[in-house]
């Protein structure tokens, strides 16, 4: 909108008709009126969903609700159960194990697979990158009990097991139960990777076909190997959705448990392979000697989701997010 | 350098991009590959540039042959129509991205970007993003990336294409300029004949993966090889009629409908050994308007009635109908010809062009 003149506005104040200050403050109401309107359903969504759940969850995780005092619903115990958490002997065990557990998947599948997967299939024929993309989705495909089921065969205990009897020589497993006594991370990462790194695989593929032709062709003509190519040109042009893709599957790593659930159930042993999202849902809905603990449940999964979104603060801060939120270019109407 | 092309060809299964190509380009020449759009162009160049793998024939610099030579190290610089700067860098690391490859001392770079910046005029520019430069600007920096390694063959793609009409005007004869000076060898990629006339020293002119000609700009001008040469290669195009060549009391003329005009016979006793009709060309300019001050001569002039006028500012543009057959002519804009006014124009028939019909070949330069 023009700047009015001042000599205008004067002859408008003077003739007390309606200045151009008026009609915006009514177009910005308007405005704003149809701003939430569109955004109305999904804030509805929002807090139905995420919000009052996550409200429901905190004022729970105050009180002692279990399956044996469900005559009882919400007897305020202030802050036992977070003091039972921290106090928890395998409590250090189990942030052990999902830190562990998150940034060895991320970094090796999610990202670092991902981002191979990528390169490769977008440097082959078209086709052929096309079906090999298919192949790595198929994981996802599939239902997760059947995909875990397929794993524990490959990974059964000796004398079973797929590998077992065709390897048994490998990964010091000698013919020992490679799956149970072995090395149950192994396969928790395996099976957690294979499905997670196709997510990265189809944003970096589409990022990386995204890349104009021209500046590799330049990048080729100035010199550049197919190791400086990726490195200089291509790695940081796929940035954003690299940053993307490390956020989000941390977050997402960080709250799934069913594969592991399904593989090993936190075992062999005591919590080898517990993490705490697992025991969140163990200490909510596995009974314990009969008793659902719905509020310790609870608890663990409030600080989780605590943690989740402090670091979900610190990554957007650290990857500069608000940088890809450009101003509109177009004016305001 | 010497560039020699021979039977160059590339195909991707069924579709052919370039057929056959075989020309030789002089050291320190600039040769324009001249074609509509999907002629071959690009695809002939990106062979050069080791990017395509040819399907056929070869390539030799200085006589060696090439083809399995990895582009960077055929020393070669590239422009882009699109300019192909890289975003995440500044002016300064798009220019020394070569030098850095190299991995030469950074004085040295510097050193070589700071005397390449200040040929192109964009020293002042050196820490800017790219995002943040016009396109006059950006693609300054992109033959400044193709200068910096100082190559022995420059490849340009349509460089000045996205440029607005004025800026191309003063890039043009800044690219010329920086050539000659600098006597670098050069292939010109463009689809704009001005630039290829004003520039280039030969041009290849492609049609659909053939090289349809290769000679100096007056001579594809003036003596066209074949019908596709003659209809590209000027603006407005050459206006053809079909016309049959008859001899009568010692004068050759072309007649069909209303067109009766006599052809210096040098020329069309070169056409009258075809039995039948031929394609007569001749282009717009090559006529005048008859009036007071430039009376007619029997048989040396065309009249038709004129169906559109278009003021291209010095001349118009005007659409004339000849008995029924369209011809574009221009016409001196004092002359103020208007629509639906009856003409009458001179023509100047030493220019005429003949064409074989069946062989789209010229009867006069085969
Ligand atoms: N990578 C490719 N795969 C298949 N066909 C291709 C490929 N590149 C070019 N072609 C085909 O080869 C022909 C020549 O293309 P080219 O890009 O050389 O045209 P051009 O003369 O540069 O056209 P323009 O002026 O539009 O840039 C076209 O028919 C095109 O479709
Ligand atoms: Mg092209």
């Amino acid at each position: 909108m023009t700047q009015p003149s001042e000599k205008e506005a004067l002859a408008r104040a003077a003739v007390g008709a309606p200045g151009p200050q008026r009609r915006t403050l009514g177009r910005r109401v308007r405005s704003t009126v149809s701003a939430y309107g569109f955004l109305g359903p999904a804030m509805a969504l929002v807090f139905v969903f995420f919000i009052a759940p996550g409200i429901l969850l905190l004022i729970l995780s105050f009180t002692d609700l279990s399956s044996a005092n469900f005559n009882d619903p919400w007897n305020i115990i202030g802050f036992a159960n977070f003091e039972r958490l921290f106090t928890d002997p395998f409590f250090p065990k189990i942030l052990r194990n999902t830190v562990f557990y998150v940034f060895t998947t991320l970094i090796l599948f999610n990202l670092g697979l991902a981002l191979v997967l990528a390169l490769v299939t977008t440097s082959i024929p078209r086709r052929t990158g096309f079906f090999f993309r298919l192949v790595w989705l198929l994981p996802r495909l599939t239902p997760s009990v059947v995909y875990i089921l397929m794993w524990r065969r490959i990974g059964q205990a000796d004398p079973y097991g797929i590998y077992n009897q065709l390897f048994p020589e490998v990964l010091g497993a000698s013919g020992g139960n490679l799956f149970l006594g072995g090395s149950p991370w192994t396969f928790v990462i395996l099976t957690n990777g294979f499905i997670g790194a196709s997510f990265g695989m189809i944003i970096f593929t589409s990022a990386l076909e995204s890349i104009p032709k021209d500046l590799l062709t330049a990048a080729k003509v100035d010199g550049a190997s197919m190791w400086r190519i990726i490195r200089d040109i291509k790695l940081p042009l796929i940035k954003w959705p690299l940053l993307f893709i490390a956020t989000y599957q941390t977050l997402s790593l960080l709250t799934s448990f069913e594969y592991i659930l399904l593989l090993t159930d936190g075992g062999p042993g005591l919590f080898t392979t517990e993490v705490w999202a697992l025991t969140a849902y163990k200490r909510a809905f596995a009974s314990y000697a009969g008793n659902s603990q719905w509020a310790f449940g609870a608890t663990w999964a409030i600080v989780l989701v605590t943690v989740a979104l402090l670091l979900a603060a610190v990554y957007v801060k650290l990857f500069k997010f608000n940088e890809l939120i450009e101003e509109p270019r177009i004016e305001n109407l | 350098m010497r560039v020699e092309l021979e039977n160059l060809s590339k195909s991707w299964d069924g579709v052919v991009g370039a057929d056959n190509i075989t020309l030789d380009i002089a050291d320190g020449e600039l040769v324009a590959f001249l074609g509509p759009s999907g002629c071959g162009k690009t695809t002939t160049l990106l062979m050069v540039a080791g990017i395509y793998k040819p399907t056929g024939g070869t390539i030799s610099f200085d006589g060696q042959i090439v083809n399995a030579v990895a582009p960077k190290d055929r020393g070669i610089g590239m422009v882009f129509q699109s300019y192909a700067l890289y975003p995440h860098m500044t002016v300064f690391g798009n220019i020394s991205y070569p030098l850095r490859l190299q991995k030469l001392e950074k004085d040295e770079i510097r050193q070589r970007v700071q005397q390449v910046v200040d040929m192109m005029g964009i020293g002042d520019l050196l820490d800017r993003k790219i995002a943040q430069l016009s396109g006059g600007q950006q693609q300054r920096v992109s033959l400044g990336r193709a200068l910096v390694k100082e190559p022995q063959l420059l490849l340009f793609d349509e460089p000045l294409s996205n440029l607005d009409a004025r800026l191309r005007l003063t890039m043009r004869g800044e690219i010329k300029r920086l050539q000659k000076d600098l006597g670098i060898t050069s292939i010109y990629v463009t689809h704009d004949q001005i630039e290829a006339m004003t520039m280039a020293d030969r041009i290849a002119v492609m049609s659909k993966g053939v090289l349809q000609a290769y000679d100096v700009p007056e001579a594809l001008y003036d003596r066209p090889k074949t019908l596709f040469v003659a209809g590209f290669v000027g603006n407005p195009p050459m206006n053809f009629f079909d016309v049959e060549i008859v001899q009568a009391d010692g004068d050759f003329r072309a007649k069909s409908g209303g067109i009766d005009l006599v052809i210096p016979s040098d020329r069309a006793e070169k056409a009258a050994a075809v039995k039948g009709k031929v394609v007569m060309g001749l282009r717009p300019e090559d006529v005048d308007l008859v009036d007071d001050t430039s009376p007619a001569t029997e048989g040396l002039t065309l009249t038709g009635e004129t169906t559109v006028v278009e003021p291209l500012g010095r001349e118009d543009l005007v659409q004339v109908s000849i008995d029924g057959v369209e011809m574009r002519v221009l016409v001196d804009k004092t002359k103020g010809v208007r629509v639906g006014d009856n003409i009458e124009l001179a023509v100047n028939t030493t220019k005429i062009q003949l064409f074989d019909p069946e062989t789209e070949q010229s009867l006069l330069w085969a």
